[in-house]
């Protein structure tokens, strides 16, 4: 059975699509079955972070409203066989996608033997960040540590307590944190809410904490979901968390300050 | 980053955001606690519309909550006057 994950959070700007497209591989080079579905309809962008732009011909809506079948629109990925993308439209129609379309391209999924979907949510509680969650069986949520981007993860924690179909059918998503952009050193210093901060606030466990890096950057430009950058600190982080939410137990790592030298500490840096 | 700069306490901004976001956090959700219905927040800004029709109120003047007691449930609609009730 299929395995529905979304990626969310609420405010823009923390990571979600990179986390989506981090995870997808993660799950897809453990040898699963991955599809991958952007839901941002106008502002589509993980085919970019997956490299795969110039290849998108079919998207989302066109499935939807029948244009295409999933077959034509799914795109493969160049390094894992058994990991696909489904683009956003680019359609400005806010109204593009429905409860029940989203619906039936998820049963095809779930038809073609697909193991996970991951679901890249748009930010905003509207619509399409709405849908994105609506069937998930996980919700992965994205949270810098800072005062807005926690105050509306809590706020997607409630939505999707409520406005799911897991929800409105008495069961119960479950829910992890995904912490993105944290720096040791701030946390350090007292300028930077902590992992046990943030998560004593929503009350909820980490299942992976992504340290600031300049790495997440250099991926996207080059269009190469930054779990591969094996070298990368938050590639490891990535792939900690990957494999934490297949059930493995893991030590948080990158999550404590380096040690200064005494002449750094004098002299800066 | 400077020479001894080290030495200056810095201000530990981390804790006032935590202090901030367990008060915001817990008020939120007391507002979309089970016994608070989806229709509340409609219900203000509704009510803060027509009394606005009246009397120049702050979007916070209006309050509207259900107070659970036992069985019987209260509405509790509080409108704040503001010192000078000039008329809209």
């Amino acid at each position: 059975m299929a395995e529905i994950i979304v990626v969310t959070s609420g405010k823009g700007g923390v990571g979600k699509t990179t986390t989506s497209a981090s995870l997808a591989c993660g799950l897809a080079r453990r040898g699963h079955k991955v599809a991958v579905i952007d839901f941002d309809v106008g502002l589509r962008n993980l085919d970019l972070i997956m490299g795969c732009e110039r290849r998108v011909v079919y998207d989302f809506v066109n499935v939807v409203n029948g244009e295409a079948n999933l077959k034509q629109a799914l795109i493969k990925d160049k390094r894992f066989e058994n990991l696909y993308v489904l683009a956003a439209s680019q359609t400005r129609d806010k109204d593009a996608l429905t409860k029940e379309g989203v619906q039936k391209v998820l049963d095809d999924m779930v038809a073609e033997g697909f193991d996970y979907i991951v679901c890249d949510s748009p930010a905003g509680i509207e619509k399409g960040a709405y849908l994105a969650m609506y069937f998930a069986d996980q919700a992965l949520v994205v949270v810098n540590p800072e005062v807005s981007s926690v105050r509306d993860s809590d706020r997607i924690l409630g939505l999707l307590a409520s406005k799911t179909r897991r929800a409105e059918n008495g069961e119960r998503i479950k829910e992890h944190l995904l912490l993105t952009r944290y720096s040791p050193n701030r946390v350090e210093t007292g300028e930077m809410l902590s992992v046990g901060d943030v998560e004593e606030i929503l009350g909820l466990k980490t299942i992976g904490v992504i340290p600031e890096s300049p790495d997440v950057l250099n991926a996207s430009n080059k269009g190469e979901p930054v779990i591969l950058e094996t070298e990368s600190n938050a590639a490891q982080a990535y792939d900690d968390a990957v494999a934490r939410l297949l059930g493995d137990t893991r030590p948080m790592r990158f999550i404590t300050a380096e040690k200064k030298g005494f002449f750094s500490k004098i002299f800066g840096g | 980053m400077g020479l001894f700069d080290f030495l200056l306490a810095k201000k530990q901004t981390a804790t006032i955001a935590k202090d901030r976001l367990r008060i915001i956090v817990a008020h939120e959700r007391a507002g979309r606690g089970s016994n608070s219905p989806d229709y509340l927040p409609m219900l203000q800004r509704e009510l803060l519309e027509v009394i606005r029709k009246y009397i120049n109120v702050d979007a916070e003047a209006v309050k509207v909550d259900l107070i659970g007691d036992g069985e019987s449930k209260v509405l509790d609609i509080s409108v704040a006057l503001p010192e000078n009730p000039a008329q809209a």
